[in-house]
């Protein structure tokens, strides 16, 4: 018997088989709704990736592929012509460094957090590294247009310069804090606590015993750290550093805000530049012809195949390696 | 004082002609007026196991004392695990620690290598002299401690790495690089493991065994050449082969190492130890302290225990 | 071996031929390495401990002066934003409307506050019934497979650019009309509705099977089950879930550039046919323009959202933590 006809069984007569078809048209109606729910979550990532096609789609009948390598980008009717070469490259350059510069430092900050710090210690930094993700994005770029920026073109810039002013990226000053520089610092800020806080999880779940055992043979913290912490985690950092490059790649306010705008391929980090999303948010509300925004379209879409391309990684090398990566 | 018994005198270096010890004869206590049968912990060391501890059994005549255990207590947080704890360890015996699970038994093994140190609220008072040293001196560095006194622990915990790297990565560590090779192969045929696994070194060690794995961890235990092996219960999650390999092992590296087993199986004592020592709980004062009741010759533990809890717990009248 | 006879016992310990056991060479180790410390000795390091020993230091003072960044670094952004909004925060700063004249000084921020209210609550009422029902779906009805495939989805949704939702938008309900508080709702809910869902699950998950279990011992439906047992016990964590997905929306700018930017800057609640002011925008407008007096109004609006993030997260995680603590 089915749990409603139990119930239904002790009530007299109409009621009972009032209570029957009520539960039983409670419970499709549950069903349905959820279900109804769960389908829309994946009617609203198809409906995304149809509208974006839609949207450029005057854009890719115009320029095809060759969009993806001619760095032309000219609104102006009747010449415009459109290109994405400068902002290919200006996002992987600031993705590239993001990552680089912020996969070491939240390993770091997730080791202090795990195995270095005390109790209690660790129970305020944790938190605290943590509200650095909460920051929204655009005051992170308020920020760093007034306050980083001067502070990059008077002191950090410069000094780079002088130092290892050889290597082509660290070009020549005077700058004006706004640029690839600028903006891979800002999204630094942003992915370092998204990999620090997964990898924290996962270095405090590697089994004690394996560390107690590490230790028993004479080893140093440091060398317990590096041959049984680390290589037991390096999946799930892995997964982590490919959340956090999505993360980079499709940030489009702080960005816009600091990058400066500029449309040509420099060597130095600290000349203007653009990305596939800053420029997306910086010409769409000023964009006037059609092919303006298609090509802008166009933008969203490269953006969203590799966005989309970042965060598979993130979940196949999550559970290839069975290491649940979930943002948090 | 009971003079030694004669058969002492046999060459300890002959092991496979160690007496059968008959656990389920009724103890004879030898005298009777010591026997403290709910002596109080402190009093029945300060009288009985003191005077014991110091008092040479053939056994340990002419050897150095490795470690020397004086008034050991141990608290976590307010919780005392074990108090005042005095003994002797000697060189190139297999000593055993035995007792009812809870009586501070690892504890008290954790403490001789300062793998406590890590616990929250961990707290020492007596102390550890090994080799003459405070083991706990300001001045002591744990990872040298650890360097010469090697633990082997209850559940196999190998590396996910390869075989070979499990055995190597620690003389790595110490810069042991010459002869790597050699230093491994040794290792693992003294843990008589070496022909089981010589054509797949290069594989994970996770796919061994469980009996396999633990001899793997002894294998990368005495890779580097420690002083001194701890072993805390490394049969007590194998099958019975495997515990006999492990036992036989144990035989081999004595000539060695100074072995310190606990085992919550007084038969496994029986078989394997020289000396066996008796923990027990105390349960006087509301706590639960972990004590040594008794700390002679295995074959004195097993035959003729002076104190009432050891021969209770030897014969199985309580678990 | 030493000798009962009492002569010392030698340091080195040559093999006894008549311990055969398993092994072909019963020896345990060849002779001894040079490289083997003095075990008598003191427990000082030896060898090259010392200089791992400092390599380890090292290594833990990296660690922290990396975590101290990351603290300074938050520390700075809070404080500059704080000293610079404080001083334009005022009563009139929350209740006026921006000035007439762009250039000029005073005014406040009130209709982006109003705006960014409503958008954010008409957003919390579309996500959060979808994120709990879809939360149900994956505990109560999903199978193995099609509930992987589906938080599969969510993830991937999840981490989508926030930009591409906004043209997705843009182009299902902007284009052919104009710009509405309700568009830039629509979009924020898709952003929040992956972490509604997640966080809801998470908690449903934790619901004790014995509960379920009275209940259908019991004879009671499984939708009366749902709604009389499973949510309530699931409520404090479904409203954690909301809160901290409340947290992530309302800094949202990208989406509501493209969908709610071009406004009247009067107070208005109404998020149908128009765009509403609301505070990211209004901060990124400023950031944009160059004059100074918009700065400070941008911070004083940058303090306020900050100062209401930070907290609803605090909160979040606070009610997060001490629901788990309480299992």
């Amino acid at each position: 018997m089915s749990g409603s006809t139990r119930l239904a069984g002790t009530l007299p007569g109409n009621a009972a088989s009032r209570v029957r078809t009520a539960d039983r048209i409670g419970d499709r109606l549950l069903h349905g709704l959820c279900m109804l729910a769960a389908l829309l979550a994946v009617l609203a990532l198809g409906a995304i990736a149809y509208k974006v096609v839609d949207g450029a789609s005057p854009a890719i009948s115009r320029f095809g592929l060759g969009f993806l390598t001619h760095s032309t980008w000219k609104p102006n009717p009747p010449f415009e012509v459109f290109g994405a070469a400068a902002l290919v490259y200006g996002t992987a350059v600031t993705s590239f460094v993001a990552l680089l510069l912020s996969v070491p430092l939240a390993i770091s900050i997730a080791l202090y957090l795990s195995m270095v710090a005390p109790r209690r210690v660790r129970s305020v930094i944790g938190p605290l590294v943590e509200m650095l993700a909460a920051i929204p994005s655009v005051i992170l770029g308020f920020w760093g247009i007034l306050v980083f920026g001067p502070f990059l073109q008077a002191h950090l810039e410069p000094f780079l310069h002088s130092v290892l002013g050889f290597l082509p990226i660290f070009g020549a000053t005077p700058t004006t804090g706004s640029g690839l520089f600028n903006a891979s610092l800002i999204l630094t800020i942003m992915v370092v606590p998204i990999i620090a806080s997964i990898s924290r999880d996962l270095f405090l779940s590697v089994p004690r015993e394996l560390q107690e055992g590490a230790a028993a043979l004479g080893a140093t913290r440091w060398e317990v750290v590096r041959g049984v912490v680390l290589p037991s985690s390096a999946s799930g950092v892995a997964a982590a550093a490919c959340l956090g490059l999505g993360r980079a790649l499709g940030e489009a306010i702080a960005v816009t805000q600091v990058i400066g705008a500029g449309n040509l391929i420099h060597a130095s980090l600290f000349q203007t530049g653009d990305t596939l999303a800053s420029r997306i948010a910086d010409q769409f509300q000023g964009a006037t012809t059609r092919l303006q925004i298609a090509s802008l379209f166009y933008l969203g879409l490269i953006l969203l195949v590799i966005g989309l391309l970042a965060n598979i990684a993130a979940q196949w090398i999550g559970r290839r390696f069975d290491v649940t990566v979930a943002a948090q | 004082m009971r003079p030694p018994d004669p058969s002492d005198t046999a060459d300890p270096g002959a092991p496979n002609v160690r007496p059968r010890v008959r656990i389920n004869t009724a103890p004879q206590p030898a005298e009777a007026s010591r026997l403290a049968p709910n002596g109080s912990p402190a009093e029945t060391a300060s009288r009985g196991i003191a005077t014991r501890a110091q008092q040479r059994s053939a056994r340990t005549v002419g050897r150095e004392a490795i470690f020397d255990v004086q008034d050991l207590a141990v608290s976590y947080g307010g919780a005392q695990a074990i108090a005042g704890v005095t003994l002797q360890i000697h060189r190139n015996l297999i000593t055993a620690i035995i007792g009812p699970s809870g009586c501070g038994k690892s504890t008290f093994l954790r403490s001789l290598n300062r793998m406590n140190d890590s616990v929250p609220g961990f707290r020492l008072a007596g102390k550890i002299l090994y080799h003459g040293h405070d083991l706990y001196d300001g001045a002591v560095d744990r990872v040298e401690v650890r360097r010469r006194i090697g633990m082997v622990f209850q559940k196999p915990n190998p590396f996910p790495k390869s075989i070979y790297d499990n055995i190597a990565w620690a003389p790595r560590n110490l810069k042991m690089k010459d002869g790597l090779d050699e230093r491994v192969e040794r290792a693992l045929r003294a843990a008589a493991l070496w022909d089981e696994v010589k054509d797949r070194l290069n594989q994970s060690a996770l796919g061994l065994s469980g009996g396999q794995q633990q001899r793997l961890c002894i294998a990368r235990a005495i890779a580097i050449e420690p002083d001194v092996l701890l072993l805390d219960e490394p049969a007590s999650a194998l099958d019975p082969i495997a515990t006999t390999l492990i036992e036989e092992l144990m035989q081999t590296l004595k000539n060695r190492y100074t072995i310190v087993i606990v085992t919550h199986n007084m038969q496994q004592a029986a078989r394997v130890a020289e000396r066996t020592a008796f923990f027990s709980l105390d349960v006087s004062a509301g706590r639960r302290t972990g004590v040594l009741v008794e700390y002679d010759d295995t074959e004195v533990m097993f035959t003729q225990p002076t104190d009432r809890r050891t021969s209770d717990y030897v014969t199985g009248r309580f678990g | 071996m030493s000798d009962p006879f009492g002569r010392p016992p030698e340091t080195t310990d040559l093999p006894d031929p008549a311990v055969q056991l398993m092994t072909e060479e019963p020896e345990a180790m060849g002779p001894p390495a040079t490289d083997l410390p003095d075990f008598s000795g003191p427990l000082t390091p030896s060898g090259h401990l010392r200089r791992r020993q400092l390599i380890s230091r090292l290594a833990e003072v990296g660690q922290t002066t990396a975590a101290l960044l990351a603290v300074a670094v938050l520390g700075i952004v809070v404080y500059s934003v704080a000293e610079r909004g404080a001083s334009v925060l005022s009563l009139g700063f929350l209740t006026k409307d921006p000035p007439l004249l762009a250039g000029s000084a005073g005014g406040g921020i009130a209709p982006a506050i109003v705006g960014t209210a409503v958008i954010m609550a008409l957003a919390t009422a579309i996500a959060m019934p979808i994120g709990i029902l879809t939360a149900l779906y994956l505990t109560e009805f999903a199978g193995r497979w099609s509930g992987r495939a589906f938080r599969l989805i969510l993830d991937l949704l999840n981490g989508l650019p926030t930009i591409v939702v906004g043209l997705f938008v843009f182009g299902l309900l902007v284009v052919g009309h104009h710009q509405s508080g309700f568009a830039g709702s629509f979009a924020l809910a898709i952003i929040m509705l992956p972490l509604i869902a997640r966080a809801t699950q998470e908690v449903l998950l934790l619901v004790p099977v014995g509960l379920r279990e009275a209940a259908d011992a019991l004879g009671v439906s499984h939708w009366r089950t749902v709604r009389g047992v499973v949510l309530p016990t699931a409520r404090g964590g479904i409203l954690t879930a909301t809160v901290l997905a409340v947290a992530r929306g309302a800094g949202e700018t990208a989406p509501l550039i493209l969908l709610s930017s071009i406004f009247a800057n009067t107070v208005s609640a109404n998020p149908f046919g128009q765009a509403l002011p609301n505070i990211p925008v209004y901060i990124f407008t400023a950031s944009e323009s160059a004059e100074a007096n918009g700065f400070s109004r941008a911070w004083g609006a940058a303090f306020v959202l900050l100062v209401f993030i930070l907290l609803a997260s605090i909160v979040g995680r606070t009610l997060s933590r001490r629901s788990t603590l309480s299992r």
